[in-house]
């Protein structure tokens, strides 16, 4: 049986304003899902909270609605638990660049294989309009009373040095091209982060669709090679993290998005793997540790 | 009766071994047929701070520690005289010479000198042992004497060999310990440090006089008796539970359980994953029960402090099977990270904002913790909430004999899971019904896709604000309580120790059972009054109704607990709104000994005192003894 995009969709209205970046995003994800025709059941989406947290009452998939910043650790300790599911987690950009700071990072060193879609804006939408961890120093968005007194953090560059596997940045308004890159991320194995460029119509009147639509361009079709094709070969490993770093800052009349970086190492799920006897199915059902012995533990206590 | 049993302390900068050399003779006693409890006090420090190890041993069982000691083994200097030298503006304890009793006996090192005129006391045995000519001797058969001073850890050995010599007990139970502790390459050192405590062993027998009154004699070997501290019986709790998933960051002094669960993964598999914080580590976990994985945190006050949001949101999202294990110790903030309190108490049962039901279980001993272990993820399962499992630093790191665990008769029940009667359409996660309970799936089962949020949400588990799913979700949440407290039987919740009409009850609760049980005996020959002990267990759901009712029977009653402002008491009274007129406490980041018990319960009722401190032994050479 073939699944079809509305398979992959909830009779929940959608909440966003109109405009919203993040219908774009939502639209990828659903188009992404039927183009992998994975089977519903088979996928989870997890979000933090903020307008993308609403994300997964919007998808027809088991949906997890966490809290703010620690959606990453939710859908780890899921995945571990069931490695069978495909993990998606969410949120937005004070969610896991701000709150969730320590996730991001410690998400890249797992290297769990999920994939995390970030909605960045710059602003902090649901809670009207407050500066965001990548909203530039000195920008005054049409709610700040100020302009932002802090330096934007440049998220491709952090996940470079946290370890991510797979980086990539989309467009919410190019649905086409962010769901290639959602199903780059889902099968590639590993924490995969896709930086999703999402103009909030609302309250950031500076990075706006316009904004966005006279910039951005596509780095595969300058030629550029992301991928380590040797990941036992340092070198070339910080060669691609070094040319990925310089297109990660280059965010101004010309703004590049696609994948930056991409690597194959072991998962934390292989490195289980090697250290479990059971390892790779649901631990929910797993008859053998609800019949454990502990006979022997107990005799070295004599 | 009093018990007659022998107390052995050994003291000495942490990094010298005290804990193996304890642990070792602890362990060699057990073998020997004999009841052990041991208990060390130590420094949040790697690397020569202070640090003392109590052995208690006898024929019949023992529960807790007391203050005298009849064999001091003394490592260093400071466990005789304190630590005054480098510490003159504000020394924090005298040593532990009088701690000893008159009779009793001190091996120190014999390069210490002539300590007779320091001591201040004449009636104790003197034991001086040349600590390194101990070892450059037990080097010698193996060419080494030269270089002795390199073997300086050795020097626990040889106070061993002298304690085994001055104890007169068996020295071939601890060289067999000794033995399995080196296995291996290492082998060649159970050699060395088996020669070392010969060597010593011997030195002791031939300069000194076999009189020691307090001797140790090895019984029958046993097979149903085991030597466990707090943290080996939760992690067998938690395996036998099926635990899938365990999650910590690390701190003291909940981190041995987590590292004991992670030595032994590949043999049970289990999930083992140390996270970059306790935010983290409960998230996780509750990601793991959504998957329908038992899941678990171990952590201390400091991390629980991070956890509130995490036990909120498996509390309305209705996690199934997440069970959090809090090890108290002192607080508030960083605290006394190395000793224990009963402190968190009004922490573990006001965990998160926010109205929601949760469990909230205090083991009062190893044998406790193992089963309430394994049946808090029953509960965690059935009613879908967090359960707090509620321990301290002090059963956390103790040594105890107990009866080898039971584990035929536990049943895993892991709830009411979807579909209940066959079918299979319209799968709601937050069905309303009569008893709370909305069965649960495991996530991956086609037909029954669902959703949940930390929002508040209507039965689909989407976000709803509306009044009527907020009304009919709260009253099912809290109805899960209710059916908790009704379930769960009174032999979980309370236990009344000792005739029900006695004139005098003790209450408390945790770990101050086995100093309480072990003074009960002791109590019952005190001015011809009888006692009981009502240990109160559950926290919450709390047996209010037979609580109160025993307490209102109650002649007398008696609060004792480990911490400064009577926690339970203060639950008891909004609970039952009975309250105890006096209280027994201490805070001072030690546990009570069953001495602290008598004289706290003899003031009591002696003077009508309704606040009644306690101060720990090691200190009542600094501070005037006894306080308030």
């Amino acid at each position: 049986m073939a699944y079809a995009v509305k398979d992959y969709k909830t009779e929940v209205w959608v909440d966003w304003c109109p405009g919203c970046g993040d219908f774009g995003i939502l639209n990828a994800i659903h188009q992404a899902l039927a183009a992998l025709q994975l089977p519903p059941h088979k996928v989870a989406i997890f979000s933090g909270i903020g307008c993308s947290g609403k994300t997964p009452h919007y998808i027809g998939t088991y949906g997890i609605h966490t809290l703010h910043g620690r959606v990453l650790p939710v859908a780890t300790g899921f995945k571990l638990a069931n490695p069978e599911m495909t993990v998606i987690a969410v949120g937005g950009d004070g969610d896991g660049y701000g709150i969730g700071a320590g996730y991001f990072l410690a998400a890249g060193r797992r290297n769990v294989d999920l994939t995390y879609i970030v909605y960045n804006n710059g602003v902090y939408g649901l809670t009207k309009g407050q500066a965001s961890p990548t909203l530039p120093k000195g920008v005054q968005t049409k709610s700040l009373p100020e302009p932002n007194l802090m330096e934007a953090l440049n998220p491709i560059a952090v996940a470079l040095g946290a370890g991510y596997t797979f980086i990539a940045r989309g467009y919410a308004y190019d649905v086409r091209h962010l769901r290639d890159l959602i199903v780059a991320a889902i099968q590639h194995r590993g924490t995969a982060l896709i930086d999703v460029l999402q103009p909030c119509p609302t309250y950031n009147n500076i990075y706006t669709r316009e904004y966005y639509n006279a910039r951005v361009y596509k780095l595969e079709e300058t030629g550029y090679d992301p991928v380590v094709h040797d990941p036992t070969n340092e070198k070339e490993i910080v060669e691609k993290k070094a040319q990925a770093l310089l297109k990660a800052y280059e965010n101004g009349d010309r703004i590049p998005i696609g994948i930056f970086y991409r690597v194959e190492r072991p998962t934390l799920e292989d490195e289980l793997a090697a250290r479990l006897p059971y390892w790779g199915k649901p631990l929910a059902d797993l008859e053998p540790i609800y019949q454990r012995d502990l006979t022997p533990l107990l005799n070295e206590l004599h | 009766m009093p018990k007659r049993f022998v107390s052995w302390m050994i003291g000495g900068p942490q990094g010298s071994g005290i804990n193996v050399a304890a642990e070792t003779l602890a362990k060699a006693f057990n073998r020997g047929g004999l009841y052990v409890f041991a208990n060390i006090e130590y420094h949040s420090n790697i690397m020569g701070k202070h640090s003392y190890y109590r052995v208690r041993v006898a024929e019949d069982p023992v529960h807790a520690p007391v203050e005298e000691v009849h064999l001091l083994a003394a490592l260093d200097e400071e466990t005789l005289f304190g630590d005054h030298h480098h510490n003159p503006e504000f020394p924090t304890h005298r040593g532990h010479v009088h701690e000893v009793v008159t009779g009793g006996g001190i091996i120190y090192d014999a390069d210490l000198g002539d300590i007779r005129d320091r001591l201040k006391r004449e009636d104790l045995r003197l034991y001086p042992v040349p600590y390194f000519e101990m070892i450059r001797r037990a080097l010698e058969p193996f060419g080494k004497a030269a270089e002795y001073r390199q073997y300086d850890i050795m020097r626990n050995t040889v106070a061993l060999g002298a304690t085994l010599a001055v104890l007169d007990y068996d020295f071939d139970l601890v060289a067999e310990v000794i033995r399995e502790q080196f296995k291996g390459r290492r082998a060649r050192l159970a050699d060395l440090n088996i020669q070392a405590l010969r060597v010593t062993y011997d030195y002791v027998h031939e300069h000194f006089g076999n009189d020691f009154p307090w001797k140790v004699r090895k019984r029958e070997r046993r097979e149903d008796h085991i030597l466990i501290r707090g943290v080996q019986a939760v992690a067998l709790g938690k395996l036998q539970a099926g635990l899938g998933v365990q999650t910590y960051y690390p701190i003291s002094p909940a981190t041995d359980e987590s590292t004991y669960l992670e030595a032994v993964q590949s043999k049970y598999n289990v999930v083992v994953i140390q996270t970059e914080d306790e935010i983290s580590a409960i998230n996780m976990a509750v990601g793991a029960a959504h998957a329908g994985a038992r899941a678990s945190t171990s952590t201390a006050g400091p991390g629980f402090a991070l956890m509130p949001e995490g036990i909120g949101f498996a509390a309305i999202t209705e996690a199934p099977g997440l069970v959090v294990f809090l090890y108290q110790r002192g607080g508030p903030s960083t605290g006394l990270p190395t000793r224990t309190e009963q402190a968190d108490l009004g922490f573990a049962l006001h965990p998160a904002h926010g109205e929601f039901p949760h469990i909230v279980i205090a083991p009062g001993d190893v044998v406790e913790a193992f089963y309430d272990s394994f049946e808090a993820f029953n509960w965690a399962d059935r009613y879908q909430m967090p359960v707090i499992v509620l321990l301290d630093k002090y059963l956390a790191s103790s040594y105890i004999t107990v009866p080898r665990f039971e584990t035929r008769h536990l049943v895993i029940d892991r709830g009411i899971r979807y579909p209940p009667a066959g079918q299979q359409d319209g799968y709601l996660r937050h069905a309303v019904t009569e008893s709370g309970i909305s069965p649960w799936v495991v996530p991956g089962t086609e037909g029954v896709i669902f959703w949940t949020t930390s929002d508040e949400h209507n039965p689909k588990g989407h976000i709803s604000e509306g009044v009527v799913h907020r009304m009919e979700q709260m009253d099912k949440r809290m109805r899960k309580l209710e059916l908790a407290a009704r379930e769960i039987p009174d032999s979980k919740k309370f236990t009344l120790y000792g005739p029900a009409d006695a004139q005098v009850t003790l209450v408390g609760w945790g770990t101050t059972k086995g100093a309480i049980l072990d003074a009960l005996e002791e109590l019952a020959t005190l001015n011809g009054l009888t006692f009981n002990f009502l240990q109160i267990r559950m926290m919450r759901p709390f047996p209010a109704e037979p609580v109160g009712a025993i307490l209102r029977r109650a002649r007398r009653v008696i609060l004792i607990e480990n911490n400064y402002s009577g926690q339970l008491g203060n639950l008891i009274r909004e609970m039952t709104g009975f309250r105890i007129p006096q209280r027994v406490l201490k805070y001072d980041g030690r546990p009570f000994t069953v001495n602290e018990i008598l004289e706290g319960v003899r003031r009591a009722l002696k003077n009508d005192e309704e606040r009644i401190v306690m101060i720990s032994s090691e200190a009542r050479e600094v501070i005037p003894w006894p306080t308030r």
